[in-house]
């Protein structure tokens, strides 16, 4: 049922990254609960526009959860208090009328923020270029099934390859981890053939470079899995593990 | 070295000096379980480890394994801090999934170190420490640094002492139990299924092994008032 709601957004403002930043304090009134927590943050943005002011900068691009653009921590959860979804996919009808609600930028070292609600998360796009790939010489278009691989082997790896990189991991992890995802990307390879050629450089690789780029390390708290707009599972950082270990026991 | 400059390696650490950990304490609560049978019995056993020099390895061991584990939580928690970033989240929710224990480990470690001083200097410096440096510092009635069921029964005839040690065990409960599960999801040995079994295997074997001590610790104090 659609209904109008007031509440009050506190949002962080920071100018820059190296500037000092702090919460402000907006008023919205009469906003649709069908409107999305994005649509919201337009409707406020064109508000600040029309008054003179700076407009809150955040990140976002598809709008339907599978780019992996948007971000923000709201009432201390990465994406909201939506389970499996994304702030895009967000609705206003997830709040309260009166309600304060509490927008947050990422909060990682690995991620620093460059303006507002948005972070720099080049860091993942790092840790991809240091393994995250298959070294393929292409030549014809192999068969369709030339190489066979279980229904069961499949889809786990496609529920790692569902992940769409936003951050809610590190958001999440009190120790600023990025297990979860580089996990997903390891496994998504790891778990089929063509990825097994390059396992144990790729786990090693990547690995590497997330320590490098100062992510923490993995204390198996769980708060990742429980934030994952696409509930990527732990069970592929157990696999990571393994493969990293058996990679080290090898060398 | 791996084991040292990479996140997972540390974690291995962790993993593999906590396990050693949780056997010892397997062991320790065994052997406290045969003070409720028999006092005599118990200072057997007691007899038998003594500062003999298995028992003094084991001690070495230990320690060893202990400072590890000390000393690698210490630096994960550190670099761990640092990689949160300094500014933190005006409102923070934990996710149901998310056990308590599992966000405050150290807190709880440091606890269990704690009531570690305090088992020391009520039981490991009047028994092994004596027999270690030839002293007579033992406690009025004591029968000899071997004498551990006389030091069980004067301990815990002291409700203060019931009192800490309950506290003790029981953040050490909350401890072993994220624990248990953690290293065998570090090494990797836990999937989809295997998690969840862990978890709740870690949970029976744990609650077990503590309430194997607190029996020990109850029974002599009940024993004393009667």
């Amino acid at each position: 049922m659609e209904k109008n709601i007031s509440f009050k957004l506190k949002i962080w403002r920071q100018r820059g990254p190296k500037e000092k930043g702090q919460f402000k304090v907006y008023e919205m009134k009469d906003i649709p609960t069908d409107t999305s927590f994005l649509e919201m943050l337009d409707i406020l943005n064109e508000q600040l526009i029309n008054a003179g002011e700076e407009p809150v900068v955040f990140d976002h691009d598809c709008r339907e959860g599978i780019c992996g653009m948007c971000s923000l921590y709201i009432n201390g959860h990465p994406h909201g208090p939506a389970t499996g979804a994304t702030t895009c996919q967000l609705y206003m009808r997830r709040f309260k009328d009166g309600e304060t609600i509490t927008v947050e930028p990422w909060r990682s070292a690995g991620f620093p923020v460059i303006r507002d609600l948005m972070v720099d998360r080049r860091a993942y796009d790092k840790i991809m270029q240091a393994g995250g790939y298959v070294s393929i010489n292409t030549g014809g278009v192999p068969d369709a099934n030339a190489i066979p691989i279980s229904k069961e082997k499949a889809d786990l790896a496609m529920d790692a390859a569902s992940c769409i990189g936003c951050g809610a991991c590190v958001a999440a992890c009190k120790n600023g981890s990025a297990m979860l995802f580089v996990s997903a990307k390891v496994s998504q390879l790891a778990l089929l053939p063509q990825g097994q050629v390059e396992a144990a450089r790729r786990a090693k690789a990547m690995l590497s470079k997330m320590d490098e780029l100062g992510f923490g390390n993995c204390t198996n708290t769980r708060a990742c899995e429980a934030e994952c707009p696409k509930c990527i599972s732990i069970s592929n950082i157990a696999r990571l593990n393994r493969e990293f270990i058996a990679a080290k026991l090898s060398d | 070295m791996w084991l040292i400059d990479s996140s997972i390696g540390r974690k291995v650490v962790m993993s593999v000096t906590g396990a050693a950990l949780i056997l010892f304490l397997t062991f320790h609560m065994a052997m406290n379980c045969v003070a409720l049978i028999s006092g005599e019995a118990y200072n057997v056993i007691c007899e038998f480890l003594g500062a003999n020099w298995y028992a003094l390895v084991g001690t070495a061991g230990l320690a060893v394994l202990m400072v590890l584990h000390f000393v690698f939580a210490f630096w994960l928690t550190i670099q761990n801090r640092k990689a949160r970033g300094n500014v933190r989240y005006a409102v923070s929710e934990r996710p149901k999934s998310v056990e308590w224990a599992s966000q405050n480990m150290l807190v709880l470690g440091i606890i269990v170190f704690v009531g570690l001083l305090v088992h020391f200097a009520n039981f490991w410096s009047k028994m092994q420490l004596q027999e270690i440096i030839h002293g007579t510092n033992f406690v009025a009635g004591q029968n000899g640094p071997t004498d551990g069921a006389f030091l069980i029964q004067y301990t815990f005839s002291q409700w203060y002492y019931v009192v800490v040690y309950t506290v003790w065990l029981a953040a050490l409960w909350f401890h072993l139990s994220h624990g248990f599960w953690s290293m065998f999801q570090t090494v990797g040995w836990s999937g989809s299924k295997w998690q969840r079994r862990w978890q709740v295997i870690g949970n029976i074997y744990v609650t077990l092994v503590i309430l194997g001590f607190l029996s020990v610790v109850y029974f002599y104090f009940f024993k004393s008032l009667c």
